[in-house]
């Protein structure tokens, strides 16, 4: 006998109505971690704490991204509802989610934005990047040698949706104009 | 060949005195004032001598070197924007002598492409700029080898000041105006830096590597889409603070000012690179990464000025003509 046939049929656990399931299901989030003690252990206590039931963990320690970092794959039991509030903590706490159930932040870009930033309200800057649908702001360094009167530099990892990486960019870009600062970009698409 | 060499700067003097031993003769010599013109082939060494000792490199008139009964004419008087003359009537006598002409000024293939092909296209003679882009790396030669309509981009690191630039900061935590008056008195930066750290040297050859690809892509040179310097998007680096360049290496990135040329933009701005990256040449090197459609990533490092290096490129071209 062949395995069910689902044709036309939906899974009894999803409504056709937008509705949530409350039943739980499996989800694999895929995240990059530094390689420094104790970040496994951080990445997996928002999950724990937001009700995710740990399934298993697949710890790539010897696989390291061109960024030195070190791509894990959890995966966990979890409701529909409860899987967001577990994507939204580990963000929360700092942990760069590349890759969450059916969304994808594949892609993870860094740029350098430097200028008068504290000037030109830079809460303000990472709030407008934020605010475009296609990019997160993941982490900020922000460097001011020469206090907040001189040009200051920050170093922004953007999480950006697979494949809108340059939408992303040009939304730096654009914002730079508006505040008179420059962007120092990646060569997108490019593993020099 | 016997070649008639215009401009007598670096470039020029450089050609005249290795021109013998790629087994050329030097018929013509012209600096803005003078010309030393022989049709039996010249002492280089006495010409250059002449240039060195009493500013000027002969008793005759510049025109004389035009007129002269040469094969190819090389114009490596300084570049020019805009009309890019006097070199482009330099180039047009040339032709329109149905003579061959070669490049090292930037001014007529960047600004006035079209122009540049429609005379070749009229002339027995032909047009060679390896010269123009990136010294001594064979830039233009290798996307003709390669084919321009299977080469997807051409970028790279085409600016050997600005990188020179980019590099000591990096290195040394040292900021622009310091690091830019060491390389003044070293001789990699002009009294006037402009062109090199604002973009428009390296702009320039993006924009004459984008003729390269949309001419050489086109069926009909009339499709083609020309480029000149107002194509460009440029950046350039002179307010790149130091600690940009620190924020960059935290995340084993640095700055390099980089330009790219598709055939359908020109985009020249200092970009993000991995430290340990193939594009991130240290001090005055150049780079020029060509992306093939069927052959993968090419990648060309090496010196991108200097009177040999680009005099190298010149007589290469002239043995391509030959």
């Amino acid at each position: 006998m062949t395995g069910p046939d689902r044709s036309g049929t939906i899974d009894g656990d999803l409504s056709t109505d937008g509705g949530r399931s409350t039943t739980p299901s499996t989800h694999t989030v895929r995240l990059e971690l530094n390689d420094e003690p104790g970040q496994l252990l951080a990445a997996l206590e928002p999950i724990a704490d937001n009700g995710g039931n740990l399934l298993s963990i697949y710890h790539e320690r010897g696989n390291k991204t061109p960024r030195g970092r070190i791509p894990v794959e959890v995966d966990f039991e979890a409701t529909e509802e409860r899987f967001e509030g577990i994507v939204d903590a580990l963000r929360a706490a700092g942990v760069n989610v590349m890759q969450a159930g059916t969304e994808e932040y594949a892609e993870d870009v860094t740029v350098v934005v430097f200028g008068h930033l504290i000037d030109t309200d830079l809460s303000d800057t990472l709030q407008r990047i934020e605010a475009c649908a296609s990019a997160s702001v993941a982490d900020v360094s922000l460097t001011a040698p020469k206090g907040t009167e001189e040009a200051s530099s920050a170093r922004l990892r953007l999480e950006t949706r697979a494949g809108e990486t340059e939408t992303a960019l040009a939304a730096v870009r654009s914002l730079a104009d508006e505040k008179g600062l420059r962007v120092v970009e990646p060569l997108v698409g490019v593993d020099a | 060949m016997k070649l008639a060499i215009i401009g007598a700067g670096a470039v020029g003097r450089s050609v005249v005195e290795l021109a013998g031993e790629y087994g050329h003769e030097v018929v013509a010599v012209a600096d803005s004032a003078s010309a030393a013109v022989d049709p039996d082939g010249m002492d280089a060494a006495a010409v250059l001598e002449r240039k060195a000792t009493e500013g000027t490199v002969g008793d005759d008139d510049p025109a004389d070197a035009l007129a002269a009964e040469y094969d190819a004419l090389v114009e490596a008087t300084p570049t020019t924007l805009g009309d890019a003359e006097p070199g482009f009537s330099h180039v047009t006598a040339a032709l329109e002598r149905d003579r061959h002409a070669v490049l090292a000024n930037k001014g007529p293939v960047a600004e006035r492409f079209r122009e540049l092909r429609a005379l070749a296209d009229d002339s027995e003679g032909d047009v060679r700029f390896e010269a123009t882009v990136g010294g001594a790396i064979p830039a233009v030669s290798t996307v003709e080898d390669v084919e321009p309509g299977h080469v997807t981009a051409v970028r790279g690191v085409l600016n050997g000041t600005a990188n020179f630039i980019l590099t000591r900061m990096a290195a040394e935590g040292l900021d622009y105006e310091h690091v830019l008056a060491e390389a003044q008195d070293l001789g990699v930066a002009e009294a006037d830096p402009s062109f090199d750290v604002e973009g428009t040297d390296a702009a320039l050859k993006c924009v004459i590597l984008s003729n390269v690809l949309s001419f050489g892509a086109a069926d009909d040179p009339a499709d083609a889409r020309e480029f000149t310097l107002a194509d460009a998007d440029i950046e350039g680096i002179r307010d790149v603070p130091g600690s940009a360049l620190q924020l960059a290496a935290e995340d084993g990135q640095t700055v390099r000012l980089i330009g790219e040329a598709t055939g359908e933009t020109v985009r020249v701005a200092p970009r993000l690179v991995p430290e340990n990256g193939t594009l991130a040449v240290s001090g005055t090197q150049n780079i020029v990464q060509i992306e093939t459609s069927h052959a993968g990533r090419l990648n060309i490092s090496g010196r991108g000025a200097g009177g040999p290096e680009t005099a190298s490129a010149v007589l290469g071209d002239v043995g391509r003509l030959e």
